[in-house]
């Protein structure tokens, strides 16, 4: 290390550049399709493309808004994805907590049946349940596409929920049973609102998944009564053929939400997502 | 999720057994039962477990069952099937659309799953310190994975179209292309590879960089004083001891690649066939082709175990944090 100084000047501007590389990269599609989405028809097909924004409206924004197909859209997938997560948390939590927490007999084999199931593709199954649902009426309702994104949900949930409950300290729920709690009770006073942080995270990281899902929506959902908007918005490019700014604004408007809470949340749910990989 | 996964998975023969002295095994089942449910916590345990089983139990072990039964028999939505041997998947194998997915799907997942774990480990391996600006490089990271994949996919392919597609101008005016991206097979295919390799590239990293980050510095300290160069200390410390987190981040994109449908289904306008995309056409779109999409999927799920079995036990990935 003889000039060592001007070696590691030279090491960080190039290390910087590569950080402002990446970051320019990661970023990109979003910034160009926002770009999109906000520019006049005229500019959006100038050629050679402006870099940056040359116009501003929001036609683009007020043709989305005024569309019933996806408003409707944005409720559909509100309702799936939370409702989901709430059966998700409520399934995965009390299971979570028997995992982490209490012994029995076939507790590594309750995990590793949960855990198969992320291993599962989810294409599997859509012919059987296709026909299942048809049988019992499910097709085209909230609950066919509730119930497989629950299942394909829940070993995310409960692989993370089972990482923050090990965490908590054991005395507490001990010192409750000591003072007369059933283990239902020690669950529910004691670990619930400990967990409260972690239990966060994962409801988070479940409301994205089931929100991002597409394969069960395009399977079972066949009216815009049920559609969410992962369905909704790749059928925008045959309602506005030649409208791309609303079709970039519609992709602008369904990913804000997970930006923010993606920005927001980014510490927890990068500990949250990597706990796997630094245990083993 | 794979770590616990193939911890439980091995686990499972002998784990169980070793807590348990050799006489209660001998009980039988009935010992088990007064055991297992005489025991308050262990009851309870029990009833907090089998809610989550039972959903997953009858929404995808079950539907599993069915469709491998129903994969012998020539069956029609709303109709009575019969019994037909292995013809759906003589007819699959037939089927140029099947063979043509299989293909794209396994070009597809090679490719991509071997570019993220390439520029992801680059990656890791440069932004594994110290400096200033995570905070941002973590966002960078997680936009692209947190996008929903019919999204990403949209917005690429607006950025690939031709009338105002940014990527098709840009390649157009270099020369690289003589025809719009996306009117083309394998160009399309090319795109996908692309769009897949920025959405899940940063995640790879993630993966990668938390496996480096528990390698202890005073290994490679060790090396140094050693007279180990960069080299050496890359692939006799960096690659042995990251093998298992190399393995797990392998085995969930390859699944993950493997499923691929969103992203052919929205770039190439329904065009481009995966596995994924021909067992939803015979779902969705012909309902006559339902036999034989019910096989495919039965080709996919056996085949995608087989890759999960192929990791764990070929390549060694580490199945047990015990030991």
């Amino acid at each position: 290390m003889k000039d060592g100084t001007s070696r590691n000047i030279w090491g960080s501007i190039l290390f910087y550049l590569f950080i402002a590389v990446f970051v320019l990269v990661a970023m990109f599609p979003l910034l160009w399709v926002f770009k999109m989405s906000i520019v006049t028809r005229a500019e959006l097909y100038a050629s050679p493309p402006t870099i940056l924004p040359q116009t501003f409206t929001t036609d683009s924004y007020a043709t989305i808004f005024a569309d019933a197909t996806f408003q409707r859209a944005l409720l559909n997938s509100t309702v799936i994805a939370g409702t989901t997560t709430v059966i998700c948390l409520f399934l995965g939590s009390i299971a979570a907590y028997a995992i982490a927490r209490l012994r029995f007999r076939f507790s590594s084999l309750f995990l590793t049946l949960i855990l198969a199931i992320a291993f599962f593709p989810p294409v599997a199954i859509i012919a059987p349940l296709f026909l299942m649902w048809s049988a019992v009426n499910l097709n085209d309702t909230y609950w066919a596409m509730i119930i497989p994104n629950t299942v394909f949900s829940l070993p995310l949930t409960i692989w993370l929920l089972v990482a923050f409950f090990k965490e908590l300290p054991k005395d507490l729920e001990e010192a409750a049973k000591v003072d007369g709690a059933t283990t239902i009770q020690a669950f529910r006073k004691v670990i619930v609102p400990l967990a409260a942080p972690g239990v966060f995270t994962t409801a988070i990281l479940t409301f994205i998944f089931a929100w991002n899902e597409f394969l069960f929506a395009n399977t079972f959902s066949f009216t815009e009564r049920t559609m969410p908007v992962t369905v909704a918005i790749p059928n925008f490019a045959t309602v506005y053929t030649v409208n791309y700014g609303a079709q970039a604004a519609a992709a602008v408007v369904v990913t804000i939400p997970l930006v923010i809470l993606v920005l927001f949340f980014q510490r927890r749910i990068v500990s949250g997502l990597t706990a796997g990989a630094v245990k083993g | 999720m794979t770590q616990a996964q193939a911890r439980g998975r091995q686990s499972q023969p002998e784990g169980p057994r070793r807590e348990l002295p050799k006489k209660s095994r001998r009980e039988g089942l009935r010992g088990i039962i007064k055991e297992e449910f005489g025991n308050p916590e262990r009851r309870a345990a029990y009833y907090l477990v089998v809610p989550a089983l039972l959903v997953i139990v009858l929404v995808a072990f079950y539907p599993i069952a069915y469709s491998v039964y129903l994969s012998f028999q020539r069956v029609l939505p709303n109709q009575p099937g019969e019994f037909v041997g292995v013809q759906n998947y003589v007819s699959m194998v037939a089927d140029p659309s099947f063979r043509e997915g299989f293909y794209n799907t396994v070009i597809f997942t090679v490719v991509s799953v071997s570019l993220e774990f390439f520029i992801g480990l680059a990656i890791a391996l440069a932004i594994n310190r110290a400096f200033r600006g995570r905070g941002l490089v973590r966002a960078a990271i997680l936009v692209p994975w947190a996008f929903p994949t019919v999204i990403s996919a949209a917005m690429w392919r607006l950025m690939f179209q031709d009338q105002v597609g940014i990527v098709n101008y840009v390649a157009n005016t270099l020369g690289i292309i003589s025809q719009p991206i996306l009117t083309d097979q394998t160009l399309t295919l090319i795109a996908a590879i692309l769009v897949d390799v920025w959405k899940t590239t940063p995640f790879m990293a993630l993966l990668l960089l938390a496996g480096l980050q528990v390698i202890p510095g005073d290994v490679y300290e060790a090396a140094r004083v050693d007279g180990a160069n960069a080299v050496q200390r890359f692939l006799l410390i960096t690659l042995p001891l990251l093998k298992p987190a190399i393995l797990v981040a392998l085995l969930f994109r390859t699944l993950d690649a493997y499923r691929v449908y969103d992203l052919f289904w929205v770039m190439s306008d329904r065009q481009l066939e995966s596995l994924s995309t021909y067992v939803y056409k015979a779902v969705r779109v012909s309902q006559l082709n339902f036999p034989i999409g019910n096989a495919a999927a039965v080709f996919v799920f056996f085949s995608a175990f087989a890759i999960a079995i192929f990791f764990i036990k070929v390549l060694g990935m580490k199945t047990s944090t015990e030991g």
